[in-house]
């Protein structure tokens, strides 16, 4: 290590550490310079809590509970335009999915976020068979609060679900089989081996 | 014209009573007036779409879209990867591009595809039916086409996100892409100039666990839309079509709007112009019926 890489090297705290090694690329946080587009550009921004640029700025800032605990990174509606603008070219969308991921594996994502737990949900559904059973993930996400506000759900969403069934577009039978690849077994075993790999190469921080 | 053929990756939406089977059934009916032949990728699966990262992470997520292009490679080598779906074309062609990019990623997914016996150069194209029509078809031909021009027809063309970035379509801006629009044209149709939400969020996936906030979105891409003095929307994406035409009831009901207009895809447009019936362009697919198409394709 160059006596310049070690000056520097003092300056990077832990947490950015820890984002460069276990989040999704992660190791571009220390590119951003602050300007701000992602965040006047998402379409979801005022219901950030901190939009993608303080989140940045936040991690260099050693804030590991904030950021991680934080609703913010969960408003992202993966539509790139932050990528798009972006004039340092970050991947900020991915980084966002990452922080979430992260968040999500560490356990201290928020409890009840919807994104959060409809994209469990929506991963469940789809590495179970292949493929997505979109009536099943329907119903799970219209229970996802419980019985009764299901049901409640359940019922001022009947008119859409009829007429996705009149037009062909839902599949009421498909609550007892549905869609999916032949091959599971092979679709699991890579699933669980990637899994692997990627759970091993998570660094303790 | 020569047959051109493709690696064809359908994905979940397309499926027999799925949300966007009317798309598919569009695009087969385009299809065959064009002379594309469509070769699926045998026993495909889900590409985790946009909010598959929270659950499955990086190498998971990747390995399902790898999975797909090992299988494209067996099945159809030398052939390009064409998808419909802007999400099922975004995951694979961002695959794609992450194992070229980085040796470990690609060695790691390799490792993961072994446990079904399967391997992955990812060294395939991987593109949108947007872009075939656009690069390999071209407008000229794509018109020549038309047997019942789209006359009289005013349409909103909403790229939406993610056919749009990051990768977008070659010669295209990210913020003002003109190919839906001179779609439209070929098609006989007249596109809302300056159409104002053309590369808007409609919330996508998040149209689900926040639904107010999405629909609020929703509101203002149909509001635009009317504005720009639209009968209908045309979309190449099949959740920004499902988001957009399905919430409508519930827009009106919370901010007292009266919206009621068609979402259609581009290639029901085309399958209308090029004289298919209403069933064949998947018209009896839509909630909210293009009455101004059914006349068409009932003459």
């Amino acid at each position: 290590m160059s006596a310049n890489t070690a000056a520097v090297e003092r300056y990077r705290n832990s947490f950015l550490k820890e984002v460069e090694a276990n989040v999704e690329e992660g190791n571009w946080v220390k590119m951003c310079m602050q300007c701000g587009v992602c965040s006047g550009s998402c379409p979801f921004g005022p219901h950030w809590d901190h939009p993608p640029q303080e989140l940045f700025m936040m991690i260099r800032a050693g804030k590991r509970e904030e950021v991680l605990t934080s609703s913010s990174m969960w408003m992202c509606t993966s539509c790139y335009n932050c990528i798009a603008r972006c004039p340092r070219e970050l991947p900020i969308t991915h980084i966002m999915h990452g922080l979430a991921n992260y968040a999500h594996r560490l356990g201290i994502a928020p409890k009840n976020q919807p994104t959060r737990k409809f994209a469990k949900m929506f991963w469940d559904n789809l590495s179970k068979k292949g493929r997505v059973n979109e009536l099943k993930l329907g119903v799970s996400l219209y229970f996802m609060n419980g019985f009764v506000s299901g049901i409640k759900t359940a019922i001022a969403a009947l008119p859409i679900g009829i007429g996705m069934y009149k037009t062909k577009r839902l599949n009421p039978m498909e609550y007892f089989g549905g869609h999916g690849v032949k091959d599971t077994s092979g679709l699991h075993a890579i699933l669980k081996k990637a899994r692997e790999i990627e759970d091993a190469k998570m660094k303790k921080f | 014209m020569a047959k051109k053929e493709y690696s064809f990756y359908p994905g979940c939406s397309s499926q027999k009573l799925a949300s966007g089977s009317n798309y598919q059934t569009a695009v087969d009916s385009m299809c065959d007036v064009l002379d594309i032949k469509l070769n699926t990728i045998p026993d495909w699966n889900c590409c985790a779409a946009s909010i598959g990262y929270a659950e499955g992470g990086e190498l998971p997520r990747l390995a399902l879209s790898a999975r797909n292009l090992a299988l494209s490679e067996q099945a159809n080598p030398g052939q390009d990867v064409v998808a419909t779906c802007a999400a099922c074309w975004l995951a694979t062609r961002e695959t794609k591009e992450r194992l070229h990019h980085s040796d470990s990623l690609m060695k790691e997914t390799n490792e993961a595809l072994a446990a079904a016996g399967l391997k992955v150069k990812a060294d395939q194209n991987v593109r949108h039916m947007v872009e075939v029509l656009v690069e390999d078809i071209g407008y000229e031909e794509m018109g020549k086409h038309v047997k019942k021009p789209l006359e009289g027809i005013k349409i909103a063309g909403y790229v939406g996100c993610q056919t749009n970035r990051p990768f977008g379509i070659s010669g295209e801006s990210f913020e003002n892409p003109k190919y839906l629009d001179k779609l439209v044209e070929t098609m006989g149709a007249q596109p809302v100039d300056n159409y104002d939400k053309k590369v808007s969020c409609c919330g996508g996936a998040l149209a689900f666990s926040e639904p107010e906030k999405s629909q609020a979105l929703i509101k203002d891409i149909i509001e635009a839309a009317y504005d720009g003095g639209a009968d209908m929307i045309v979309t190449p994406c099949p959740v920004c079509q499902m988001n957009v035409e399905i919430y409508q009831n519930d827009i009106n009901a919370k901010y007292k709007t009266k919206f009621k207009i068609p979402v259609v895809y581009y290639s029901t447009l085309m399958s209308v112009a090029y004289g298919k019936n209403a069933k064949q362009a998947g018209l009896d697919g839509l909630v909210i019926q293009a009455k101004q198409l059914n006349d068409i394709a009932a003459k």
